[in-house]
């Protein structure tokens, strides 16, 4: 199974968590990211998500892979939605679990951070005067 | 001449004005192919900001192409 996943509707958030139960697991984290109502001060109606989704799919288990690698942790799985977005939506989500809560909030960071560097996926804001633009964000929060 | 599948996202998509095609072209390397598109459509992006990927894995500019590969460029990710 991937456990990267590119989702052009929304998904069950308590089924994903429930996929990284473990028995040896005693600690979870997940990360969020949420349509914001503003972009550099510019009200937003909403954001529009496109990816290349073979590539986003495959670079998405490899980030999963060297977080499995670097840290310690039992499991872990991400998803990034395409479509458009309205404001408190869910665009990105990732959870890990692992035996000890430190490595949860580590691996998060790690996995986000790489996300937004490395997979390919565009968003084009929306805003709330009618324009619309594509952002060029790399590696800036 | 070799033909290649392209598909185009983001702002490239918007200023090539379509989401892909097939394009006829004697062009040898992947570096040589983005720039005839930057004559051809005008493409504001430089290549050192751009990545390539020929059939859904990332490849050097140097990557040779060959008839029927499919071809991306990358403009800076916004994801997340």
């Amino acid at each position: 199974m991937n456990r990267f996943l590119i989702a052009d509707s929304p998904v069950d958030i308590a089924a994903l968590r429930e996929a990284l139960l473990r028995p040896g697991a005693g600690g979870f984290c997940a990360f969020e990211g949420w349509v914001r109502q503003t972009n550099d001060g510019r009200p937003v109606s909403g954001i529009e998500y496109e990816a290349f989704a073979p590539l986003a799919t495959s670079e998405g288990q490899a980030i999963l892979d060297e977080a499995l690698a670097r840290f310690d942790i039992t499991a872990t799985l991400a998803m990034h939605r395409t479509g458009y977005l309205l404001v408190g939506d869910i665009a990105v989500w990732i959870g890990v679990s692992a035996p000890h809560r430190d490595a949860t909030f580590k691996a998060c960071r790690y996995i986000i951070d790489e996300i937004k560097a490395r997979v390919p996926v565009w968003k084009r804001e929306h805003y709330v005067d009618g324009c619309a633009e594509w952002v060029e964000c790399h590696l800036v929060g | 001449m070799p033909r290649i599948e392209l598909e185009y996202f983001a702002q490239l998509g918007e200023q090539a004005g379509r989401r892909s095609e097939t394009r006829e072209t004697s062009v040898a390397t992947a570096a040589a192919l983005y720039e005839e598109l930057r004559a051809a459509y005008g493409f504001v992006l430089p290549p050192e900001r751009i990545r390539v990927a020929v059939n859904a894995a990332f490849r050097p500019w140097t990557q040779s192409l060959k008839d029927g590969d499919h071809v991306v460029f990358i403009p800076p990710v916004s994801g997340g």
